[in-house]
Parts: structure tokens; C-alpha cells; sequence
């Protein structure tokens, strides 16, 4: 088992509004070393909001407070802006879900990913340059040269995830956050982009967080399993135990998932009870 | 993650209207109205606004009863009197009373306003939604004609109207009029263009439904908010207009009590007699706030998509 | 590979010309009828204001004849079209000259009262657009938009004349209205038109010093004006864009906070914002109508309202015209950039 690269304890996040307050995340708490963690839960069960807290980057109307929250040893709750500013990209990156969005659309992608690098370490243009062709061919593209003067609406799905991956893990983080990175993509380009996630990570000894809501994807893909449900975490197991699972929610959602061996009888659909909130989670 | 609610020690009214499932089209209509009225009341500044036009309207109406004096009606003897208890606004460069003056002039001003809705408005939902529902070559046509309006500065086509009518308030409202429709008409149109595909349109269509029932049935009435909030705005710019041709000499003639002609008559006498320019210029300012804040306010409760 | 893409992208881009070019033809085209149709609903008898009323029946003919009133409506319409084309707007009833001379002679005043207000609203009205932007609810927010609404709801025309009653009748501030003093009036050669570059290129400091004096109080209104929109765009512009996902992969990465603003988000509001500050300069043509009246400046607004008052139709069509064309040459400009530059479309 690893050191502790992430370490949170009780995290919570209140969304406060014109209609009240949102209790997002509820008490959260969970730590990882330098492996891949899955976190699986369904739309508003927090698990994005869990991921943009570790960042800080929530809206102004969010409030973050947890017991503990640290990041290879730094206390990353009581730091500011502008120190985490510095932790962000060169110690913490991540990787959003639809390209089309969330690069900048008029700016070329190699200008892009160059200040990924620049912003953290003082070199020329030309090394900037250089480095980013690198990295390019790092998320196998094969022709950077041409690649790094197109435009964001100028590249398909597949390739602007990869050119996203290439500008998060250019400044050479220790943690990756991926939040539901191949949900806007084709199935067969899917699977490419996990290889190249898979690669790059195992590679460099990085830690990875994939925020998805594809049971079977996380459940193949990373080596333990967080599920969430109501801004609470219900379980966390291991990959490989995932399918064993005797948490009702988790069964629950096990049960939903169609399979070409099973019974050919309509799908149970979710029982979504109040019970589950305050269920116990095995961990 | 329920939001809250209000309490329920409501009355039967209350709870009828904001009820969750409503039992009739009516009461479903009821309680969307009422949910925007009290949205609209939670904005200070946007009641402020409709209180000045109630106020104004009230003025309207009341004017023999409130002004002092005949508005008229010119005393030599006592031109360019200060403010007084006599005269709350003094009097202008021919002896009369501005209070006076103002009070009639929300007539004018309320004339104006009213009729430039009245034909701009429809003038522009029906070309617009037609050009929309239509298109084709229809659809060329009449947005041809109405980029041409638009390519004109309102006042500057007002203007070479009015220089071709002859001045006049009519001439001046049926100057103002034309300007105004074209910005109607894209807007129903934009809305008319998202409308068409959606299904409940083919569905209506499937039904036997012909385009004038469609347009006047289902389109129009769903134009409606956009409209209401941009024909607002739209006042305000109209009074300004208005008051900027009054000034010019183009409006109303004298001896109404126009409130841009009374600004422009005391022109020469800004240095002593600053209240003979002041005080119109005040009551235009604070219509066409009025108007400003109105329409804001319509905005955040009939739009807010389009924060502004 | 990389040929067909550019040859795709020049063909695509001479399609989109040739069909902005045939829209801009027909909306001339519109714009000229228009103006006909405007100068033919004229109340007036147009052969009696040449003639007067006391002429004969034969010069009545005569003059009716010449003025082509006795051909149908359309060959009426197309003579003046080629008049206009080849620069003839007719001559102006007050001046007695052509009045396309008139124009050129007074409407560099209008573009320099222009220029300078459009200078000062950029530089006043984005900044302050952006700082509300990104410190929504702020007081300064709160003090920018009750600016804008005020600009919205100000007459100019009283602005104009509050703000030369304060600075120059009561605090002697500011000269009076006019362009210069009388005293210096028509000793610059008028070498562009605009009357400060002109003394700068004569070297006439005194007299530069002097219209830079008169220049302020109406470029300033008309710049408060121009000032409250563009704050009031750009700041609706940069809460769209910062609400953006390409926004937080900036923050992401980790750099710094003003290069979020300016590098990325401002950036992504270029073309917009040229868009924006083109149609301010266009209104603001509008605007100098009225800014021009009340501060007697020898401008196109003033030639405008003076022929208006005087009947002189040529006059006012033609400075109608000319008005309408240069909005419209500024709308096609901002399509221009949409269409051409902005990477996002293309």
C-alpha cells in the first residue's frame, strides 16, 4: 500500500442559494496513494462537486470545510488562492469532459498547451514548443506539427481529449482528477483514451482519480471503487471485489446493469430509498 | 436537496394559486401570473418604476384637477419667476406656470408612448411572426425591408420623416412609429424561427391547423414576453425621441406644453433662470427611468435566461 | 491534406463575400429607395417651391418638365439613383451649393466629436465593464450600472445644456459653444477637416489649445453615453464568457488570475467587442444631432436640423443618406469580423 498522496477527512460542501442551502457533499472521507481510484455514483450524488473541492475550485457560493485535506503533506484546506494557484496543474490537474468546451476556442491547441507548461516553469517559447510536440506524441497523435496550429472546433472528440490530457499532464503532476472523461465520446474512441490514461499514469507513478457514472468502465479500469449516493460515500472496496459487493445501494445498481448472459426478464430499476442514506458502507 | 417552501399558514387563495397541481388551465395561468407578480414585487427598483408610470398616468388623468393654473395662458408682468409657493416651479420666458405645464405635458408625453405601442407593436409581431412562420421568398422580402429601416439611426429617419410630414406631435408619433416596428419584427421573427421546429407546431400542423391559426393562435402569444419587455425599454428610448424632436422644434408645436419644447424655450435663460430648463429636463429623466426600470425589472421575471 | 483544407476554406470564404456583396447591393438599393420615397411624400408642391406661387401655367410646365415629375414614378426613381451615383445630391435650397460639397465640408466636425467620445468611452466603459464583470455585486458594479441606466434615461440635450450652464456659465470652466472662438475662426487651413490634426500640421498651438478647450464638454456627454453602453456590453459579455468550461481549465492550470481575465476570457470577447464599439461610434453620429445643436457645432447634425427647419428636402435627404450609409457600412464591418476573423465561425 502507498504512501498517502491524497488524504480527506470529512468533507463537506454547502451550496447556499436564493432557495436555501444545498448539502452536496456530506461528510466525505477517503485516502489514496499512488494508484487509480474510481469514484461511481449517479447525476448529484456529488462526486464532481468532491472533485472540484480538492482543486478549490468551487463557485463563490460554495463552502468547503472538512477536518483534514492534505496533498502529499501540504494542508491544502487552510492555503490560499494564490498558493494554490501554484498547486494547481503543477501538483493537482484535471481532465474535464467535453472538449468542445473546455478548451479555449480561440486559441490553438499547441498555444494551449504550452502555457500549461509555462505556467509553471520559465522557459522560451521555443522549449515551450518543443515540449508540447513531445507530449503530443506522448498521447499518440501522430503529426504534432500540424496538430499544434489547429483550432479546438477544428479537432474530433477523441483527439481533443487527448490534446486536454496532454496539456494536464505536461507540467508533470502527482495527481490526476478526471471527471467522466470519455462520457462525450464514441465507445471505440473510449477505450483509446483510457489506454492512453492507463499508460501515461502507471508511467509517470501518478495518482488518478476517474469521476464516472460507468460502473462496468470503473470497475475494469481502476484498482479501487468509491460509490456515492446523496453526497455521501456508501462503499469503497476494491476493483476486483466491486461485483461481490454486499451494500444494497451498490447491489442495487449492480442489478440495473443489463447483461447479455442474463435473465432475458425486464430490469429491476433502483429502489431509491431514504434507508440507503444512513445505510452502513463497508470499506 | 427540496428546496423550502413557504410556510403553509397561507390562505386558501394563496395555497390555491401556488398549488403543485393545478386542476384547470385557469388555475394553472392564475398561479403562473401570481408567481411573477410577487418575483416582479421582490425587485425594489422595478416597482419603483412601475409607481412613477402609475403616478404619471394618475397626473394624466387628473391634471385639470391638480395644476394650479392654465397652463396656457402667459403673464408678461411675471416671466421668469423664481420657485415659489405661488409657483412651485416658477414660471418660464412668457409668464407661465411650469408646474403647470408639466402636469399637462403627461399627456402629451402619455399620448406619445401609448400610441407608438399601439402601431409599432402589433405592426411588428404580425411582420415578424408572418416572415418567420412563411420564409422563403416572403421571408427575403419583408426582411429586406425591415434591415432597410434598420439601417437608418432612429432619430436621424425620424427627423428626415418628420421634415417630410411637416412638424406635429402626429406626425411626430407616425415618424416615431415607423422607426420603431423593425426592432419588433426581428425579434418575432428570431422567435417564430425557434418555434416553427418544434413539435408541437407539426403536431397542431398534423391536426389541420392553417398557418393563421398557428400564428395567431400558438406563435404570437408566445412572442408575447420578449415583446412586452422590449417594447418597455423601447418607451424609454421613445420619450427621449420624442423630447429630442420636441426640442428641435419638430414635435408638438407651441403653445403645447410639450416637455422637450419647454427645454428648448429656455435655452437662452440657462444662467439666471436654470429652472425654466431644469425642471422638464428633470420629468423627462425620471419617465424614462421609470420606463428603464420597468422593463429591467420585466426582464429578470419574464427572461431570465438573458441576464443582463 | 493540408492544400484541400486551404482551398476549402478560400472557396468558402469567396461564397460568403460574393453573398454579402449582392446583400449589401440590394440593401443600398433599399436605402436609396427609401430616401425617394421619403422626399416624394413631401406635402409640398416641389415645382412651387422652385417656382413660387405666383408663376405662370408655362413655367409651371416648364419647371415640371425639367424637374422629370411627369415620368412614372419608377424612371423618376432610377434618374435619381444614377444622380446619386455619380454624386449629385442635388443643390441645397439654403447654400445654393451642391449639396454633397456641404456635406464633406461639415461632416469631418460629426466623425472628430465622434472619434474622441468613442476614445473616451473605450477607455472608461470596458475596464469598467470588466472589473463588474468579475466583481459582480460589488459597489462598483452597483455604481456602474446605475450610471448606465441614468446614460439610458438622460436626455442629451439637457445633459448638454446642464453641463454648459455648470462649467461654463456658472464656473467659467469651459469656453461656450462653438468649435473655437470666434476670434480664431477659419484661420487653419482646413487640410484633413479635423480641425486639432489640422493644428497640429500648421503648427498653431494656440489655436490647438483653444479647440481641444471646446472639444471637451461634447465629447465628454457624448462620451458618458458611449461610456454606459459599452460598460453595460462588455460586462454582460465577460459573465457569459466566464461561465465557461474552457474558463476552469485556466484556473486548472494554475495561472495567474489576470491572465484568466485578459488572456482568456477577454480574448474570447475581441470580436464582439469590436462589433460593439462599432455600432457605439454609429450611434453616436446619432447622438451628435441633438450634442450638436446645443453646442453650435459646425457639424453634419447641425447642417442636418438647419435644412430641416429651412425645407431644404435635397439637404436632408442627402445628409440622410449619408448617415444611413455609414451605419450600414458599419453594420456590414461587424458582420465583416464575425464572418472572416473569428476563428470560432469559420
Amino acid at each position: 500500500m502507498a504512501a498517502a498522496l491524497l488524504s480527506i477527512k470529512n468533507l463537506n460542501v454547502i451550496f447556499s442559494g436564493a432557495r436555501g442551502e444545498v448539502h452536496a457533499v456530506k461528510g466525505v472521507s477517503f485516502s489514496m496513494g499512488k494508484e487509480k481510484i474510481g469514484i461511481v455514483g449517479e447525476s448529484g450524488s456529488g462526486k464532481t462537486v468532491t472533485g472540484r473541492a480538492i482543486l478549490k475550485l468551487l463557485p463563490a457560493s460554495a463552502g468547503i470545510c472538512a477536518d483534514a485535506m492534505d496533498f502529499n503533506g501540504q494542508d491544502l484546506l487552510h492555503k490560499s488562492e494564490k498558493e494554490m494557484r501554484s498547486i494547481r496543474g503543477r501538483g493537482i490537474a484535471m481532465v474535464m469532459q467535453d472538449p468542445r468546451y473546455s478548451l479555449n476556442p480561440v486559441r490553438t491547441v499547441g498555444w494551449q498547451i504550452a502555457e500549461s507548461y509555462r505556467a509553471h516553469r520559465n522557459v522560451s517559447g521555443k522549449e515551450a514548443r518543443r515540449r508540447t510536440l513531445e507530449m503530443l506524441e506522448a498521447v499518440r497523435i501522430r503529426n504534432p506539427d500540424q496538430v499544434y496550429g489547429l483550432y479546438p472546433r477544428e479537432v474530433s472528440g477523441g483527439m481533443g481529449q487527448r490534446i486536454m490530457i496532454a496539456m494536464m499532464l505536461i507540467p508533470e503532476p502527482a495527481l490526476l482528477i478526471a471527471d467522466e472523461p470519455t462520457s462525450a465520446l464514441d465507445v471505440t474512441v473510449q477505450c483509446q483514451i483510457l489506454e492512453i490514461l492507463d499508460d501515461l499514469v502507471t508511467r509517470r507513478g501518478m495518482g488518478l482519480i476517474l469521476i464516472s457514472h460507468d460502473l462496468e468502465l470503473v470497475s475494469a479500469f481502476c484498482d479501487r471503487v468509491i460509490v456515492m449516493y446523496g453526497g455521501r460515500i456508501m462503499e469503497i472496496c476494491d476493483a476486483k471485489d466491486l461485483h461481490e459487493s454486499r451494500h444494497p445501494y451498490t447491489r442495487g445498481l449492480l442489478n440495473c446493469l443489463p447483461k447479455i448472459t442474463g435473465n432475458p426478464d425486464p430490469l429491476p430499476t433502483l429502489n431509491r430509498d431514504d434507508a440507503l442514506l444512513n445505510a452502513f458502507f463497508l470499506g | 436537496m427540496i428546496p423550502e417552501r413557504a410556510r403553509p399558514n397561507k390562505s386558501a387563495l394563496k395555497s390555491w394559486l401556488l398549488s403543485d397541481a393545478p386542476a384547470s388551465a385557469f388555475q394553472a395561468r392564475a398561479g403562473r401570473i401570481y408567481s411573477g407578480c410577487l418575483d416582479f414585487s421582490k425587485n425594489r427598483s422595478a416597482v419603483l418604476g412601475l409607481s412613477i408610470i402609475l403616478f404619471l398616468i394618475l397626473i394624466a388623468i387628473l391634471a385639470p384637477r391638480i395644476a394650479p393654473c392654465d397652463p396656457l395662458l402667459t403673464d408678461l408682468k411675471n416671466r421668469l419667476q423664481p420657485i415659489s409657493p405661488k409657483h412651485f416651479f416658477g414660471t418660464d420666458e412668457l409668464g407661465r406656470d411650469i408646474f403647470s405645464r408639466i402636469v399637462f405635458g403627461s399627456r402629451l408625453t402619455l399620448y406619445v408612448v401609448g400610441l407608438v405601442a399601439v402601431i409599432a407593436a402589433p405592426a411588428g409581431i404580425v411582420i415578424g411572426t408572418i416572415s418567420g412562420y412563411l420564409g422563403g421568398a416572403i421571408d427575403t422580402l419583408l426582411m429586406r425591408i425591415t434591415d432597410i429601416f434598420l439601417a437608418f439611426p432612429k432619430l436621424i429617419l425620424a427627423l428626415a420623416l418628420v421634415a417630410a410630414l411637416g412638424p406635429g406631435i402626429e406626425n411626430a408619433v407616425i415618424a416615431i412609429a415607423v422607426t420603431s416596428w423593425p426592432a419588433y419584427a426581428r425579434i418575432a421573427r428570431a422567435e417564430t424561427l425557434t418555434l416553427r421546429s418544434c413539435d408541437f407546431i407539426h403536431a397542431i400542423r398534423l391536426q389541420g391547423a392553417g398557418p393563421f391559426r398557428i400564428i395567431t393562435g400558438h406563435i404570437m402569444p408566445l412572442c408575447l414576453s420578449s415583446l412586452i419587455v422590449r417594447v418597455t425599454l423601447d418607451m424609454a428610448g421613445v420619450i427621449l425621441t420624442a423630447a429630442g424632436l420636441g426640442f428641435l422644434g419638430l414635435g408638438a408645436q407651441p403653445p403645447s406644453p410639450e416637455w422637450g419644447a419647454m427645454t428648448s424655450g429656455g435655452r437662452a435663460y440657462i444662467l439666471d433662470y436654470w429652472w425654466v430648463i431644469t425642471l422638464p429636463g428633470s420629468a423627462i429623466f425620471v419617465v424614462s427611468l421609470a420606463f428603464n426600470l420597468l422593463g429591467d425589472g420585466l426582464r429578470e421575471v419574464l427572461d431570465p435566461r438573458k441576464g443582463y | 491534406m493540408e492544400d484541400i483544407i486551404h482551398h476549402r476554406r478560400i472557396y468558402r470564404t469567396l461564397n460568403r463575400a460574393v453573398g454579402m456583396a449582392a446583400m449589401v447591393g440590394a440593401t443600398c438599393l433599399g436605402l436609396l429607395l427609401a430616401t425617394f420615397l421619403i422626399g416624394r411624400i413631401v406635402p409640398i408642391d416641389p415645382v412651387l417651391a422652385v417656382v413660387g406661387d405666383k408663376a405662370s401655367a408655362e413655367v409651371y410646365q416648364r419647371v415640371r418638365l425639367e424637374l422629370g415629375l411627369h415620368l412614372p414614378l419608377w424612371r423618376q426613381f432610377f434618374i435619381y439613383v444614377k444622380a446619386i451615383l455619380s454624386g449629385d445630391f442635388g443643390v441645397s435650397v439654403l447654400t445654393a451649393r451642391p449639396v454633397i460639397e456641404d456635406i464633406a465640408r461639415v461632416f469631418p466636425a460629426t466623425v472628430e466629436l465622434a472619434v474622441i467620445a468613442t476614445l473616451i468611452g473605450v477607455f472608461s466603459g470596458i475596464p469598467l465593464g470588466i472589473f463588474s464583470a468579475v466583481r459582480q455585486g460589488s459597489l462598483l458594479d452597483h455604481l456602474a450600472r446605475i450610471m448606465g441606466l441614468i446614460g439610458y434615461s438622460l436626455p442629451i440635450f439637457w445633459l448638454g445644456l446642464m453641463g454648459l450652464m455648470v462649467f461654463y456659465a456658472r464656473l467659467n470652466l469651459l469656453p461656450g459653444p462653438g468649435r473655437v472662438d470666434v476670434f480664431y475662426e477659419n484661420m487653419v487651413d482646413p487640410v484633413t477637416g479635423f480641425l486639432l490634426i489640422d493644428c497640429i500640421l500648421a503648427g498653431e498651438w494656440g489655436i490647438f489649445r483653444n479647440a481641444l478647450s471646446h472639444i471637451i464638454l461634447p465629447a465628454s456627454l457624448l462620451g458618458y453615453y458611449s461610456m454606459a453602453y459599452l460598460s453595460r456590453m462588455t460586462r454582460s459579455l465577460m459573465i457569459a464568457q466566464l461561465g465557461q468550461e474552457y474558463i476552469l481549465t485556466a484556473r486548472v492550470k494554475g495561472i495567474a488570475e489576470w491572465r484568466v481575465i485578459w488572456g482568456h476570457a477577454l480574448d474570447n470577447c475581441r470580436i464582439p467587442l469590436i462589433t460593439v464599439i462599432a455600432m457605439s461610434f454609429g450611434s453616436l453620429l446619432e447622438g451628435s444631432v441633438l450634442t450638436e445643436t446645443v453646442f453650435s457645432w459646425p457639424g453634419l447634425g447641425q447642417y442636418l436640423t438647419n435644412s430641416l427647419l429651412n425645407a431644404d428636402m435635397n439637404a436632408v435627404l442627402g445628409g440622410t443618406l449619408v448617415v444611413g450609409a455609414i451605419f450600414l457600412g458599419i453594420n456590414l464591418f461587424s458582420d465583416f469580423l464575425y464572418e472572416f476573423l473569428d476563428p470560432r465561425a469559420r
